[in-house]
C-alpha cells in the first residue's frame, strides 16, 4: 500500500463513522417514535426501521472493525459489491412485484376466490399500490440504482465517491421499500398514487436521495473523462428531477411526531394539479429518463457500435426533459381542474411525442453495422423490442392525452393496457437486459448460463406482454364505448354493472398474461443465479478467453483526449 | 466537437465526436429530417391549439387566463347536451307523464318509450338494492314478483318512488314502525322463542305446536294490529303477509328470530330529488310490467 | 456547429449541468401549478359548503387506508353520460376542504362523487360487507371486518388543528367538542344527545343552512361507534353539501 493509498483508506474509514453516526441519530429518533407510538401502525413502522436500520448498523461495525474481509475503499478498483447486491435486489422485488401483480389481476377476476372478508390488508385496495411501488420503485428503483452505480463508475472511469455513502443509499433505500410496503398492508397511505408512502418515510427516502444526488455528482466531479457520457446527464435529470418532485408532492404535516397519519398541505384542484404533476413525471423521470440512460449505457456497449447520433441526444435530451413537466394535466382532463392547464397538458404532450422517439431512434440506430444482432443474441433482442415497446407507449401516451380521446379512454382499463406496455414492454425488457448484461460482467463469467433459457424468456414474456395489452384495450375501449351507449330512445343503455361483467373474459387474458410474464422472470432469476454460480455455459472468465469485453477497471489510465 | 479529433466509423464512414467512454463512442449523424419536421408541426399544431381554446394564465393581479378564440366551455357545452336530449324526449315525456295504466298500455309507442327510460334507470338506481330485473336480496324486496308490501298500482308504485319508506326527510314518506319487541325489553326471551314458532306455523313450515300455540294470544295482542288477525298483513303499513312463503329476510327461524327482535324497518330512499317526474313515471311503468303490477 | 460546441460546457462542469436541468424542469411546474394559487376563476363560487364533521373526516380517512381511490372516482365529469348517470358534475369547489383530494384516476367501480344519500345507510352497510350478496357481478372487496373494529379517534383534535393550519375553516368549539360531536353523530340518543345540538349548531352555521349534517347509528349497531359508522357517514354525506339551487353555472367566474 502507497501512502496515497493509505489516507484514502483513511478518509473513507471516516465515512463509515459519519454514515454510523447519521444512522444512529435515525434509530434513536425511530426508538422514540416506537416508544411514545400514537397509533399501532406506527409502532409497527418504527420497530421494523429499528430492526433493518439496526441490522445495516452492524454490518457498519463489522466493517469498522476490519471484520469484513475486503478493502472496501480501494480506488483501483470498481465498487463492484455494491452493483451486485443491486442486481439481486432488482431480481428479488421484481419477482415480489410481478407476483403481486398477478394476485391482483386475479382478484378482479375471482373475487370469490382470492378475497377474504375478514383480511382487510388481503383487500384490494391495499394491494394494488404494493403492487405500484413494488415494480416501480422496488424493481425500477433498485434496477437504476444499480445500473447508475455501475454505469457512472465507468464512464467516469473512477471509483463511486463517498466511500460508504453509496451503501447508506442502497440499504436506506431497501428500507424506505419494506416501510413504504409493509405500510401499504398496515393500511398506511397518503393516497397520492405513486407516491402514498406516509410523511415519515417520505422523509427518509428525502435523506437517501439527497445522499444518492451527492454520491452521484461526488462520482462526476472526481471522473477521469474530460466529458460527462450522456447516460449520465439522463441519470442526473432523473435524481434531480425526482427528488423535486418527490418533496412538493408530499408537503403534509403530521398531525402528531410520533403518529402516522399526516394531513396534505394542497388540497382540491391544486393537490390534484400537484400529484398529477408528480404522476406524470414520475414515468417521465422515473420510468423514462432514468432508462434511458441505461439503453445508452448497455445498448451500445452490448452491440459494440457507436452510439447513433450526438446531436440527437442533446436535442432530444433537452426538449424531453423541459416538455415532460408540462404533460400532467393531460391525467386531469374533463375534470374540475381549469381548462386553460388542461390545454397546456394536452398541447405539450403532443409536442413530446417526437423528443421521446428521439431516444428510441437512437437506440435502435446504434445497431446499425450489428442488425445480426438480433437474431444471434436474444439478449440484444429484448432491449430492442423494449425501444419498440417504449416507441408505442410514448405514441399512444400523446394520443390518449387528446381530450376527445381522453373522454373515452380515461378511467377505463385503456389506461391500464397503456401502462402495461410502458411498463412490461419498455421498462422491464430494458432492464432485463441489462441484468443479463450486468451478471456475468460481475461475476466474471464469460457467458450467460443459458442462452436457450433466454430465448425462452423472451417468448413467453411476449406472449404475455400481448395477452395483456390487447386484453386491456378491447376491456377498455369496450367499456369506455358501454359507458357512453345511448339506446334509440334516448337514453343510456348499460348499467354499471354490466360493464362490469362484460370485462370478465378481458381480466381472465390479462391475469394469463401476467402469469406468463411473471414465469418468463422467474426463468430468468434462474439463469442469473446459474449464471452467478459459474453453472453451464457461464464459465469463469479466466479459464477461457472469450470475447465478450469485460470492462476492467483502470484507474492509471489517462485521458482520452 | 474538437476538430484534432476527427475519428471516423469503419462501418457507416460518419466521423464521431472523438470521445469514448469505457469504449463507448458517439457518432455525429445530423437529426433526421422526418423527425425534425414531425416535431415542427406538432409545435405549430400546438401553438395554434392554445389560440384557439383557453391556455395562459395570468400573472398575479391580472386577471384570469386567456379564454381562446373558440370561447370554449365544457360546461356550456355539457348544459347544452343535456338540454337537447331532454328536448328530443320532451314529447313522449310528456304524454307520459298525463297518461294513465290504460293509456300506456294501450299506445305501444308510448310503452316501449316509457320501458327503454324505466329499464335504463332501473339499471344504475334501483338494480343495486332490487337486483336485476327486481330479482331482489336478503332485505331488499323481489319487484318482479305479485306480492307487495305496499301498493302494486302505478299510482302507488310512483307514490313509495317519489316518497320513499322510511325516508325521515320526505315528510310524506311510507311510513310505519314495527316496534324491537327484544332490544326495547317489550317481550321475553321466551314469548319471542314462542312468536317465532308462531310465525314458522303460520308460514307452513317446521314448528313446535306446543310453543306456537302459547303464542296464538301474543300474537293478537302486539302483531295482528298490523300483520293482521289472520297474519296476511297490511299493505297500510307495510306490514307483510306471514303466511305466505315470501320473505324480505329469509324464512329460517333465526332470521324471524332477529326480526321480532331487533325489528328491521328497512329503508328505501325517495327518488323525487334526484330523478325528474318522467323519470320517476317511466321507472313505475317498468316496475308495474315487471311481473306484478296491480 | 455552435450549440454542439456550447453544449460541451455542460458536459465538463457537473454542477451547470445539474442547473441546466433544474432550471429546465422547474419552468412548467411553476406556471402550471402557481396560477391556481392565485387566480380566482380557480374554484367557483358555491353556497353550502362546510368541513367535515369529525366522523365524516375519520371515516375519509378509512376510505383512504382501505385504497377506495384506486377502484372509485369521485370526478363527475361534464359530460352528457356522466351527468346523466351521476348527477351534477363535479365542482372545484367541492372538493377545497380535500387535503388530500380523492378525484382517483381508474373507475373500476362507479362514480362516488354523488353517492351520498342514493342508497340507505343500511344499504352500504350490507354492500360493503358482501358486495356479491347484492350485486353479483361486482368484483368490489368485502369490508365485512370494518363493522367489528372500534373506531379510534383519540386524536381527533389535533387532526382538526391540523386541519386548520391548512386551510379549513374549523372553528374554536368545533375542536373542543369533537368528540363529543363524534358521539352526537353516531350514537345521538344516547352517548352523544349533550353534544347533539352542538353539532348542528357548529356545522350548519358553517354550511350556511340547514339539513347538511345527519344524526344517527349507522351500522345497525348503536352500542359501539365503528369504522363501518364511520365510513358509512362519510359515503352518506359525499356530493351533498353545494346547494344547486344558488350555483350559476353561467357566472363568468364560474365558467372555464
Ligand atoms: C337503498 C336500497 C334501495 C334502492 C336504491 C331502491 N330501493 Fe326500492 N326498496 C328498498 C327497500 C328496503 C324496500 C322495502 C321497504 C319496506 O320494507 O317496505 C323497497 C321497496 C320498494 C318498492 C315497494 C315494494 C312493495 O312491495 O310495495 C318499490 C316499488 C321499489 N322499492 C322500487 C324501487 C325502484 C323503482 C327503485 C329505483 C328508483 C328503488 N326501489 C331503489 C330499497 C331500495
Ligand atoms: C307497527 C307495525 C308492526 C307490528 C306491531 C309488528 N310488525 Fe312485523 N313487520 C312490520 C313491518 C312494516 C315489516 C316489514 C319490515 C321491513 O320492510 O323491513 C314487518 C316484518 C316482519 C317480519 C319479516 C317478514 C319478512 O318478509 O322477512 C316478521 C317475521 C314479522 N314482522 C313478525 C312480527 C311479529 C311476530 C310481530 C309481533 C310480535 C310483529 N311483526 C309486529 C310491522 C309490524
Ligand atoms: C376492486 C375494486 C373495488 C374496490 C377496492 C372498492 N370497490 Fe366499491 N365498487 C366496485 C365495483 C366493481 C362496484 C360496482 C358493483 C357493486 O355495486 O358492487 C362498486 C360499487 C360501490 C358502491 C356503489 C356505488 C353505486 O353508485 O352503485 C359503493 C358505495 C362503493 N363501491 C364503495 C366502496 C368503498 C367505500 C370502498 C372501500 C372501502 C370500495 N368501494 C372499494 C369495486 C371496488
Ligand atoms: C410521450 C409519452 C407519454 C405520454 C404523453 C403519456 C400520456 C399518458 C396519458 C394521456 C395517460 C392517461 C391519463 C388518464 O386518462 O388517466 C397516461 C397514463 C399513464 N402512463 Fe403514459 N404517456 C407517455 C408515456 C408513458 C410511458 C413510457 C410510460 C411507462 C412506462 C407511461 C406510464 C403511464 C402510467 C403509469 C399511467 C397511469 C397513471 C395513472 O392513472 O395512475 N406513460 N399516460
Ligand atoms: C406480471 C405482470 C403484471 C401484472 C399481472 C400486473 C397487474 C396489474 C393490475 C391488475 C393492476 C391494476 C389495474 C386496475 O386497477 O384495473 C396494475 C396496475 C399497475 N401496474 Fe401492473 N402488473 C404487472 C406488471 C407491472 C410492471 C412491471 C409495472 C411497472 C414497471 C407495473 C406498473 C403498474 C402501474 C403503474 C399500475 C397502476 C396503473 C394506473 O393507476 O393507471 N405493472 N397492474
Ligand atoms: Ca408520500
Ligand atoms: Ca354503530
Ligand atoms: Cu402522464
Amino acid at each position: 500500500m502507497t501512502f496515497n493509498q493509505l489516507t484514502t483508506r483513511q478518509s473513507n474509514n471516516s465515512s463509515i463513522f459519519a454514515v454510523g453516526a447519521f444512522l444512529s441519530v435515525f434509530l434513536l429518533l425511530g426508538l422514540l417514535m416506537a416508544s411514545f407510538a400514537k397509533d399501532a401502525a406506527i409502532g409497527h413502522q418504527a420497530m421494523t426501521f429499528l430492526f433493518l436500520g439496526g441490522a445495516f448498523f452492524v454490518g457498519l461495525c463489522m466493517w469498522a472493525g476490519n471484520l469484513i474481509d475486503r478493502d472496501p475503499f480501494d480506488e483501483s478498483e470498481y465498487e463492484n459489491t455494491l452493483v451486485k447486491w443491486g442486481v439481486f435486489a432488482s431480481i428479488f422485488w421484481g419477482l415480489a412485484g410481478l407476483l403481486v401483480g398477478v394476485v391482483i389481476a386475479l382478484q378482479l377476476t375471482f373475487p370469490n376466490v382470492f378475497y377474504f372478508p375478514e383480511l382487510g390488508w388481503t383487500n384490494f385496495g391495499r394491494l394494488r399500490p404494493l403492487h405500484t411501488s413494488a415494480v416501480i420503485f422496488a424493481f425500477g428503483g433498485n434496477v437504476l440504482l444499480a445500473t447508475s452505480f455501475y454505469v457512472v463508475q465507468r464512464t467516469c472511469r473512477t471509483r463511486l465517491a463517498g466511500g460508504m455513502w453509496p451503501w447508506f443509499v442502497f440499504w436506506g433505500y431497501q428500507i424506505f421499500i419494506v416501510l413504504a410496503a409493509t405500510g401499504y398492508l398496515l393500511g398506511v397511505t397518503q393516497s397520492k398514487e405513486y407516491a402514498e408512502p406516509e410523511w415519515y418515510v417520505d422523509l427518509w427516502l428525502t435523506i437517501v436521495w439527497v445522499a444518492y444526488l451527492l454520491v452521484f455528482l461526488g462520482t462526476l466531479w472526481k471522473r477521469k473523462e474530460p466529458h460527462i457520457y450522456v447516460a449520465n446527464w439522463f441519470y442526473l435529470s432523473f435524481i434531480v428531477t425526482i427528488a423535486m418532485l418527490h418533496i412538493v408532492n408530499n408537503l403534509s404535516i403530521p398531525v402528531n411526531l410520533t403518529g402516522s397519519k399526516s394531513v396534505q398541505v394542497f388540497s382540491g384542484v391544486q393537490d390534484a394539479m400537484t400529484q398529477w404533476w408528480y404522476g406524470h413525471n414520475a414515468v417521465g423521470f422515473f420510468l423514462t429518463t432514468g432508462f434511458l440512460a441505461i439503453m445508452y449505457y448497455f445498448i451500445p456497449k452490448r452491440v459494440d457500435r457507436p452510439v447513433y447520433s450526438y446531436r440527437l441526444s442533446i436535442v432530444h435530451f433537452w426538449s424531453l426533459i423541459f416538455i415532460y413537466i408540462w404533460a400532467g394535466p393531460h391525467h386531469l382532463h374533463y375534470t374540475a381542474l381549469p381548462q386553460w392547464a388542461q390545454t397546456l397538458g394536452m398541447t405539450f404532450s403532443i409536442m413530446l411525442w417526437m423528443p421521446s422517439w428521439g431516444g428510441m431512434i437512437n437506440g435502435v440506430m446504434t445497431l446499425s453495422g450489428a442488425w445480426d444482432k438480433l437474431r444471434t443474441d436474444p439478449v440484444v433482442r429484448m432491449m430492442v423490442v423494449s425501444l419498440a415497446f417504449y416507441g408505442m407507449s410514448t405514441f399512444e401516451g400523446p394520443l390518449m392525452s387528446v381530450r376527445a380521446v381522453n373522454s373515452l379512454s380515461h378511467y377505463t382499463e385503456w389506461g391500464i393496457g397503456h401502462v402495461h406496455s410502458g411498463a412490461l414492454g419498455w421498462v422491464g425488457y430494458i432492464s432485463f437486459g441489462a441484468l443479463y448484461c450486468l451478471t456475468p460482467w460481475l461475476w466474471k463469467k464469460t457467458r450467460l448460463y443459458s442462452k436457450s433459457l433466454v430465448e425462452w424468456h423472451f417468448w413467453i414474456s411476449t406472449i404475455g406482454i400481448l395477452f395483456y395489452m390487447i386484453s386491456m384495450w378491447f376491456a377498455g375501449i369496450m367499456e369506455g364505448l358501454m359507458w357512453r351507449a345511448y339506446n334509440e330512445f334516448g337514453f343510456l343503455e348499460y348499467s354499471f354493472v354490466e360493464t362490469v361483467e362484460a370485462k370478465h373474459i378481458s381480466y381472465m387474458i390479462r391475469a394469463l398474461g401476467g402469469l406468463l410474464y411473471f414465469s418468463g422472470a422467474a426463468i430468468m432469476a434462474y439463469n442469473l443465479v446459474r449464471t452467478a454460480l459459474g453453472h453451464g455455459e457461464a464459465t469463469s472468465l479466466d479459464e477461457a478467453n472469450d470475447p465478450l469485453k469485460t470492462p476492467e477497471p483502470r484507474t492509471a489510465l489517462a485521458p482520452a483526449e | 466537437m474538437s476538430n484534432e479529433h476527427k475519428d471516423i466509423d469503419d462501418h457507416s464512414g460518419i466521423e464521431t465526436t472523438g470521445h469514448s467512454w469505457d469504449g463507448i463512442k458517439e457518432l455525429n449523424n445530423p437529426l433526421p429530417r422526418w423527425w425534425l419536421i414531425t416535431w415542427y408541426i406538432t409545435i405549430v399544431w400546438a401553438v395554434i391549439y392554445m389560440i384557439l381554446m383557453p391556455a395562459i394564465p395570468a400573472l398575479p393581479g391580472m386577471g384570469t387566463n386567456t379564454k381562446g378564440l373558440r370561447n370554449h366551455s365544457d360546461r356550456d357545452l355539457v348544459a347544452a347536451a343535456v338540454v337537447e336530449l331532454k328536448e328530443a324526449r320532451t314529447e313522449q315525456s310528456a304524454t307520459l307523464l298525463d297518461a294513465s295504466l290504460e293509456e300506456i298500455e294501450t299506445n305501444r309507442d308510448l310503452q316501449q318509450f316509457a320501458l327503454a327510460m324505466g329499464e335504463s334507470l332501473f339499471g344504475d338506481n334501483c338494480a343495486t338494492c332490487h337486483g336485476a330485473g327486481g330479482r331482489g336480496a336478503i332485505g331488499y324486496p323481489i319487484l318482479a314478483d305479485d306480492v307487495w308490501l305496499w301498493d302494486g298500482t302505478l299510482d302507488g308504485i310512483e307514490y313509495t318512488l317519489r316518497h320513499g319508506i322510511r325516508h325521515d326527510a320526505d315528510d310524506d314518506t311510507r311510513f310505519s314502525l314495527m316496534p324491537s319487541f327484544g332490544r326495547d325489553k317489550l317481550l321475553s326471551a321466551t314469548e319471542i322463542d314462542n312468536l317465532t314458532e308462531y310465525v314458522l306455523r303460520a308460514s307452513g313450515q317446521e314448528h313446535d305446536t306446543e310453543e306456537a300455540d302459547m303464542a296464538a294470544e301474543l300474537f293478537q295482542q302486539q302483531c295482528a294490529s298490523c300483520h293482521g288477525a289472520d297474519a296476511k298483513g297490511d299493505r297500510l303499513q307495510g306490514a307483510p303477509n306471514l303466511t305466505d312463503q315470501e320473505w324480505l329476510y329469509g324464512s329460517t327461524r333465526q332470521a324471524i328470530h332477529d326480526t321480532i327482535y331487533n325489528a328491521r324497518n328497512s329503508h328505501m330512499p325517495a327518488w323525487q330529488d334526484r330523478l325528474d317526474d318522467a323519470s320517476i313515471k317511466a321507472l313505475a311503468v317498468y316496475v308495474h310490467t315487471l311481473g306484478g303490477g296491480e | 456547429m455552435g450549440l454542439m460546441n456550447n453544449h460541451g460546457v455542460l458536459e465538463r462542469h457537473s454542477l451547470l449541468l445539474t442547473i441546466g436541468i433544474l432550471v429546465v424542469v422547474s419552468i412548467g411546474g411553476i406556471i402550471q401549478m402557481a396560477p391556481l394559487m392565485y387566480m380566482e376563476n380557480t374554484i367557483e363560487k358555491v353556497d353550502g359548503m362546510r368541513p367535515y364533521t369529525p366522523l365524516e373526516l375519520s371515516g375519509r380517512d378509512i376510505y383512504i387506508r382501505e385504497g377506495c381511490y384506486v377502484c372509485h372516482s369521485q370526478m363527475v365529469r361534464p359530460l352528457r353520460d356522466e351527468v346523466e348517470r351521476y348527477g351534477h358534475y363535479s365542482l372545484a369547489a367541492e372538493s377545497m376542504y380535500d387535503h388530500p383530494f380523492q378525484w382517483g384516476s381508474k373507475r373500476t367501480g362507479p362514480d362516488l362523487a354523488r353517492v351520498g344519500g342514493k342508497y340507505s345507510a343500511e344499504w352500504q352497510v350490507d354492500h360493503l360487507k358482501d358486495p356479491r350478496a347484492l350485486v353479483p357481478e361486482s368484483v368490489m372487496p368485502p369490508y365485512a371486518f370494518l363493522a367489528k373494529k372500534k373506531l379510534k379517534f383519540d386524536q381527533i383534535e389535533d387532526r382538526l388543528k391540523v386541519e386548520r393550519m391548512v386551510g379549513v375553516p374549523y372553528t374554536d368549539e368545533m375542536i373542543a367538542n369533537a368528540k363529543g360531536h363524534i358521539y352526537a353523530q353516531a350514537d345521538p340518543d344516547n352517548k352523544g344527545f349533550d353534544y347533539y345540538d352542538s353539532l348542528m349548531a357548529e356545522y350548519e352555521a358553517a354550511a350556511g343552512r340547514e339539513k347538511t349534517v345527519e344524526a344517527r347509528d349507522y351500522d345497525g349497531d348503536p352500542t359501539t361507534i365503528t369504522e363501518m359508522d364511520a365510513l358509512v357517514a362519510y359515503l352518506q354525506m359525499t356530493g351533498t353539501l353545494v346547494d344547486f339551487s344558488t350555483y350559476e353555472a353561467d357566472d363568468l367566474s364560474n365558467r372555464r
